[in-house]
């Protein structure tokens, strides 16, 4: 078997992992609130299987870092695999610390929405161009990473921490939003959903230009066209309509066309289950929080982030900018990605000041903390797929 | 001043909330921290007094509270935070793409983006970084930080210097980990000590009344990486004066020697050869991501000579250039010499270096030539003499040519990218001429009874290299100020300031433990200590809001 084999073999592993060692979480619900405390069974499991996953995801790097002669963080796939890698990190860091196992159930099943997202974007091994052929690519983005990872985790305690206390007994403006958040979840997963479907059936539909160039390849049904393209692939679905045209940058029609799949397939995931459960998701998960203490949450929230802030300013600010003098020649350009990275250290700088303050604990925290990730996660998918500036992804 | 004196006989400065000495609430200052409606102490700065909470008379009192506030400093922040998002909705000035119909920003925001992006020009958005409002937010936030790290800094080291062993009463139970015991016998408080010593807590002893405290050093955190941060903003603000920074672009090309702007005369730079390289399709590692993607550059390389110039004997004369470095600069991999950096920033392939004409009677098949000679297109001059008696006089050149809007030929810039030309050909010994035009891939005789026909027999080309120049002694500042920031969060962030105090009452006693983060473990650190004593566990009082 060559090493790429062994590579994608081991990511798919760690994958089917991180899944079972969920379930073994899951199987903590049942434990009494007396045992809370102590080391049981099924957390152990749970807690081993992570690590093991861990491990095989580790070899899936390694083995596709020798393949390919350099890291494999240089583009969509392989930052946003490291990030779910890292992700997992964080949560075996904070699990060592705390022995909340919840906390696998909540923050194990998101890195793995984040590892599959990170599958549907063009897997193979591209080449370096020479900006990016430097040691500082490396141990600027791991760090950064890693920061990220542990930050996810105070994420995943703030959801917890609101899906256990906001009163879910009458509709109000909190639990609608929190209600969202968990809809934007189905989102990602409704977009992993719907593009394995259609990879699986090889589905692809060309669009030409005027010139008779090709200028796009679908892998979903046309709902949005490109702009000015004609459909040349025969027996597909015609285009609704084409994209709009302040929509700019490569490939606007086909990512445009991508997020209106996701919020059909995601929609009607979220459908589905809403029917089944008859509840407000928040409020079907809320008893199985119940045993959880939520100043312990409270406090695991706080605490990733004042553990992966310096991580996450270290490799996102300074490494970032050591490496940017290097290439470039000025540490500090204002590139949207730049910026960005600049956001997300005022936010956790902002979240740090309010906690030194009364009021700000518990549930303000919570939402801070949520709010926290999102930035970091419009920073890797908005501004990378969008807004895209030097640091231009797939 | 009005100082006030505890009953325990300290006297402490006036808006003093807690006593320095036994942390008694000072009746009437409890507002100031919010004590008030609460059970718990605010320990943020041990009840010390500060200068924002105590004084708010005079306009500089004013001041001073106002930038001290924790509250305004989020807010700066939070503003400073919301503009840098704005700047990233359209690209800056600096990123106009190259595709854009035109790099002026009066052009291009509006016809890319259309009355938005109209807006967002006339806003000033478009150099958002430099505006004199986002600098000023900069500022305050610089300010902000001098100040409040003033105001708490003194006042919290001299508590944490002052402070007694010996506690008052309210002061422990108002504490958010706290218990009561009412027997212990004098061996458990002995054990207790010593597991407090093993878990390396620093234990003072003063009658009974016990205090245990670790990391106080991480309190400092925060101040250290303000300064950091200060040192940060000092450091952009000398980037902004000349004498600290410099920055040239140039563009040299192969085979030429020129001085290097920026400099003031002292270096030349010669350019041997500009190299591109690709990444090879048949590399089966990245095969099929070159088939869906296209070509991928690996390399971008310049091969220079650097001359050092020395004076000339002769003033005027041309300088005596001396080689001081040879190297490769490539993306990545500078070179160095002096005080200057270079960067490969740039490039464009197949710029023309000269070209040669020929000329022939229009209507001869062979187009035999009568003539040749040699345009040097960086430098062409005015009028070529053919040995035959021949006159070229060159009327229009067009380096980069192209028909603008209005159809009327221009270039596009002054680089020989598709050089174009008009030329007047005067046969021998005739003072009337003939006008052609000549480009790549065009020949047009204007009037169309040319007798005579000129024709490209050849031309020459080379790369240039774009290099950026750069002198930056603010660096050294910019990286002493991160390394300071980075040892002050990580001080502040993986240590923490535990304190445990036990305060001897009857046959009992009471147990109280404070840390200004990481509740879980201080409790974990009690919870070992006490082990098997009677001393009971401390609860937590805190009220979640
Ligand atoms: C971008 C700017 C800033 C950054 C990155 C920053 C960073 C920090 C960090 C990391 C801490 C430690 C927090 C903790 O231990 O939980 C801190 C504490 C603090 N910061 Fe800032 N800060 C900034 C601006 C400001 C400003 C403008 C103020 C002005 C009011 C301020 C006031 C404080 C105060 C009062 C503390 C608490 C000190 C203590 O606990 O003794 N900071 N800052």
């Amino acid at each position: 078997m060559d090493l790429l084999n062994i590579s994608s073999t081991m990511l798919y592993s760690a994958f089917i992992l991180y899944l079972i060692a969920t379930l073994f979480f899951g199987a903590t619900i049942r434990q009494e609130k007396s045992e809370r405390r102590k080391k049981t069974k099924a957390g152990t499991i749970g807690i081993t299987l992570t690590i093991i996953g861990f491990i095989a995801q580790l070899v899936y790097l390694i083995t596709r870092w020798i393949a390919s002669g350099h890291a494999p963080v240089s583009n969509m796939f392989e930052f946003m695999t490291f990030l779910g890698m890292c992700m997992v990190l964080g949560f075996i860091i904070l699990y060592f610390y705390y022995k909340l196992t919840f906390l696998g159930l909540f923050a194990l099943p998101i890195s793995m929405i984040v590892i599959a997202y990170a599958s549907m974007f063009p897997t193979e091994i591209s080449p370096l161009v020479p900006s990016l052929q430097s040691h500082w690519l490396y141990i600027h983005v791991t760090t950064v990473a890693l920061g990220q990872g542990i930050l996810f985790v105070s994420f995943a305690a703030g959801i917890m921490y609101l899906i256990r206390q906001i009163d879910q007994t009458v509709r109000n403006k909190r639990n609608i939003w929190l209600e969202a958040i968990i809809y934007t979840m189905f989102l990602f997963v409704g977009f992993i959903v719907i593009t394995s479907v259609f990879n699986l059936m090889d589905y692809n539909a060309t669009f030409e230009g005027q010139q008779g160039n090709e200028i796009a390849e679908y892998h979903l049904p046309a709902i949005a066209g490109p702009m000015g393209g004609t459909l040349v692939t025969e027996d597909v679905m015609e285009p609704w309509f084409e994209t709009p045209s302040w929509m700019q940058g490569v490939d606007a029609g086909r990512k445009f066309n991508s997020v209106i799949w996701s919020f059909f397939a995601g929609s009607i995931l979220y459908g589905i289950v809403r029917l089944v459960t008859r509840k407000r998701i928040g409020a079907k998960l809320q008893p199985l929080l119940k045993s959880v203490k939520p100043d312990l949450l409270d406090e695991i929230m706080y605490r990733s982030v004042t553990i992966g802030f310096p991580i996450f300013t270290l490799g996102g600010l300074i490494f970032a900018s050591i490496w940017a003098q290097i290439a470039w020649g000025r540490f500090w350009g204002w590139d949207p990605k730049e910026v960005w990275a600049l956001v997300t250290w005022l936010f956790y700088a902002a979240f740090l000041h309010l906690r030194l303050s009364r009021g700000w604990h518990g549930e303000k925290s919570a939402w801070l903390a949520v709010a926290g990730f999102g930035i970091i996660m419009f920073n890797l998918i908005v501004v990378n797929l969008v807004l895209a500036g030097l640091h231009s992804y797939a | 001043m009005n100082k006030i004196k505890c009953e325990c006989g300290h006297i402490n400065p006036e808006g003093t909330v807690l006593c320095e000495a036994c942390g008694k609430p000072i009746e009437g200052n409890q507002h100031i921290d919010g004590n008030e409606k609460h059970k718990l102490l605010n320990m943020r700065y041990d009840g010390t007094a500060r200068r924002s909470q105590t004084y708010n008379k005079s306009i500089i009192d004013r001041i001073w509270s106002f930038f001290s506030s924790v509250k305004v400093g989020v807010w700066l922040i939070v503003l400073a935070l919301v503009a840098s998002m704005i700047g990233t909705i359209l690209p800056q000035q600096i990123y106009i793409p190259e595709d854009a119909v035109s790099r002026d920003p009066a052009i291009f925001y509006e016809d890319r983006y259309g009355i938005f992006g109209l807006i967002y020009y006339q806003l000033g958005f478009h150099n958002l970084y430099s505006s004199w409002w986002y600098m000023i937010l900069i500022a305050l936030i610089g300010i902000s930080l001098v100040i409040c790290s003033l105001d708490r800094f003194v006042p919290l080291y001299k508590a944490l210097k002052r402070q007694n062993a010996k506690r008052h009463e309210t002061f422990l139970n108002r504490q958010r980990l706290y218990s009561e015991t009412e027997e212990v016998s004098a061996q458990d408080i002995e054990t207790v000590q010593k597991n407090l010593k093993k878990a390396r807590y620093n234990v003072r002893n003063d009658n009974g009344h016990i205090l245990a405290e670790k990391g106080r050093f991480s309190r400092w955190g925060p101040y250290v990486n303000h300064i950091g941060l200060i040192i940060i903003l000092l450091a952009a603000i000398l980037r902004l004066t000349p004498i600290m920074y410099t920055d040239e672009y140039i563009w040299v090309r192969e085979g030429e020697r020129t001085v290097i702007p920026g400099t003031e005369g002292d270096y030349y730079i010669e350019n041997k050869d500009f190299i591109m390289e690709t990444h090879n399709e048949n590399d089966e590692r990245f095969q099929q991501a070159i088939q869906e993607e296209g070509v991928v550059p690996s390399n971008f390389q310049t091969d220079i000579v650097i001359y050092k110039a020395k004076d000339a004997e002769v003033p005027g004369a041309a300088p005596e250039l001396q080689p001081i470095l040879e190297d490769s600069i490539q993306m990545n991999k500078p070179a160095k010499f002096d005080k200057y950096t270079l960067y490969q920033s740039g490039y464009q392939v197949n710029e023309f270096h000269n070209m040669s004409f020929y000329i022939h009677e229009t209507d001869d098949e062979d187009e035999t030539a009568l003539g040749s000679f040699t345009i040097d297109l960086t430098d062409p001059e005015s009028e070529y003499e053919l040995d035959n008696g021949f006159r070229i006089v060159i009327d229009q050149y067009y380096p980069d040519y192209y028909l603008d809007d209005n159809g009327t030929p221009a270039s596009e810039t002054d680089y020989p990218r598709n050089p174009a030309f008009v030329m007047m050909v005067y046969p021998p010994d005739s003072d009337s001429a003939e006008i052609s035009f000549l480009g790549i891939g065009r020949n047009i005789d204007a009037t169309g009874e040319n007798q005579y026909k000129l024709g490209i027999e050849d031309f020459e080309m080379r790369d240039v290299s774009g290099l950026t120049l750069r002198v930056d002694y603010t660096l050294t500042y910019f990286v002493i100020g991160a390394a300071i920031f980075m040892i002050g969060v990580i001080q502040g962030m993986y240590w923490q300031h535990r304190r445990i105090w036990i305060h001897p009452k009857g046959n009992g006693l009471l147990l109280a433990a404070h840390t200004n983060k990481n509740w879980f473990g201080i409790s974990k650190d009690i919870e070992k200590s006490i082990e098997n004593t009677s001393i009971k566990m401390v609860e937590d009082q805190q009220e979640l809001d």
